[in-house]
């Protein structure tokens, strides 16, 4: 398959850029026949740069589709295990002191297919915390329409998740595993992009914001961060990816000391450091 | 070193299964039915068994129920590899005292995280 022109190459970076953040750097250019090939032809373009093509005429629809599938949507159950360790055994104790009544409200920023909301909905429903309401939000619909269904391939619910757990939260049909109704139900899925408003969630005492930002440029992390920082509680924690962090992006928050991939609004880091 | 007893009847599975669990610096042991692996674990119990179940003279599960009876028959973590992949046959298998279960096909990725699952690495 031949290589886009540079103009054409440009005007798609360009454009997955403005929507979602994504960087697509030269670097990245082999992604682009082997993401987009399969969208031309469900599209019924004889080739990716037909596509382009289109999507240069405007065809927003396109472009929304090119950059969904541009997007890596890689994610498994219980992801690098730390942070749901700190979830289980730091942020949860905290939590159930100070927040005694109220639901907890806990934010999954790119929650891609629902691996990581229904992690997090596991060890709620084993008991470690207090009662608790998740937001699971993502820029592209099929992902999102694939983490409302919670349908798993066998390969998914081999990657990350204990066979106990996948015996206690999934019912089996067929060949695909299904997670329970009632872990399902506590959670909210809607579609939004971390580059638009989304004052409208509210308050987050927890946010799962994790291996997002690493593909946006300084700028885009910066004002991301900003705006992550704003909803959060006073006292709430952010959960970044093992490659991410907020130093030299920010000052409204900090790393918690002694704790990988968790992070605070000063005080709040402050505090858990004397802790 | 630790080691690792691979149970399966099919000699093609046991030389795959061999190469994942060196390559994660296992020494390796195998063992194509129920009874020689129930023989090979008597001579010395591995740290880990790779099991899977259906097999001609002495089936996985007859095998796991037969180890969990033997003096230090607690010690190897018991991991499932088998293509029963229903849930009847998991929940059967955890009774039993397996560690973790494993839905044929494998590659050596689902393997290493399911010994990290367990401890074992
Ligand atoms: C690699 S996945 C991470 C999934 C999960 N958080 C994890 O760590 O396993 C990244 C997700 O971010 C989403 N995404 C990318 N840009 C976004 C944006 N601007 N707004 C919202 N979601 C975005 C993608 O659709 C993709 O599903």
């Amino acid at each position: 398959m031949s290589a886009l022109p540079p103009a054409k190459f440009d005007f798609l970076s360009q454009d997955v850029k403005k929507r979602t953040g994504l960087i697509l750097g030269p670097e990245k250019a082999y992604l682009v026949e082997s993401r987009l090939g399969p969208v031309a032809r469900r599209e019924g373009f004889a080739s990716v740069e037909a596509l382009v093509d289109a999507m240069m005429r405007g065809d927003r629809n396109l472009c929304v589709a090119a950059s969904e599938a541009l997007a890596t949507h890689e994610t498994f159950f219980f992801r690098d295990k730390t942070p749901f360790e700190l979830f289980e055994q730091a942020i949860l104790p905290a939590f159930k002191a100070s927040r005694a009544g109220r639901r907890l409200k806990i934010w999954c920023a790119a929650a891609s297919s629902g691996q990581e909301p229904y992690s997090l909905a596991m060890l709620l429903d084993e008991g470690v915390g207090p009662d608790a309401d998740i937001l699971a939000t993502d820029m592209s619909g099929p992902v999102l329409e694939k983490a409302k269904a919670g349908v798993y391939t066998q390969f998914e619910v081999q990657r990350g998740l204990p066979i106990q757990r996948l015996v206690k939260h999934f019912d089996q049909t067929g060949e695909t595993w299904r997670i329970k109704p009632h872990l399902r139900q506590k959670i909210r899925f809607e579609q939004g992009n971390l580059l638009e408003d989304f004052s409208r969630y509210g308050r987050q005492d927890v946010i799962f914001c994790r291996n997002v930002l690493i593909y946006f440029d300084i700028e885009t992390k910066a004002k991301v961060l900003d705006r992550l920082a704003a909803l959060l509680a006073d006292d709430g924690y952010l959960i970044l990816g093992a490659a991410e962090t907020v130093v030299g992006l920010t000052d409204s928050l900090r790393p918690v000391p002694g704790r990988r991939g968790l992070y605070a609004k000063p005080e709040t880091a402050a505090k858990a450091a004397a802790a | 070193m630790k080691t690792c007893l691979v149970v399966d009847d099919s000699r093609v599975i046991r030389k795959v299964a061999r190469k994942i669990v060196e390559d994660m610096g296992f020494a390796c042991e195998e063992a194509a039915d129920g009874q020689e692996a129930l023989n090979a674990c008597r001579r010395a119990m591995p740290d880990a068994v790779l099991l899977d179940w259906n097999m001609p003279v002495m089936n996985g599960l007859d095998f796991l129920i037969k180890l969990r009876e033997e003096p230090n028959g607690k010690k190897p973590v018991v991991v499932f590899c088998t293509t029963e992949n229903d849930m009847s046959h998991i929940t059967q298998a955890l009774r039993a005292g397996a560690d973790e279960y494993v839905m044929k096909p494998f590659d050596g990725d689902i393997i290493e995280s399911k010994f990290a699952e367990t401890g074992l690495v």
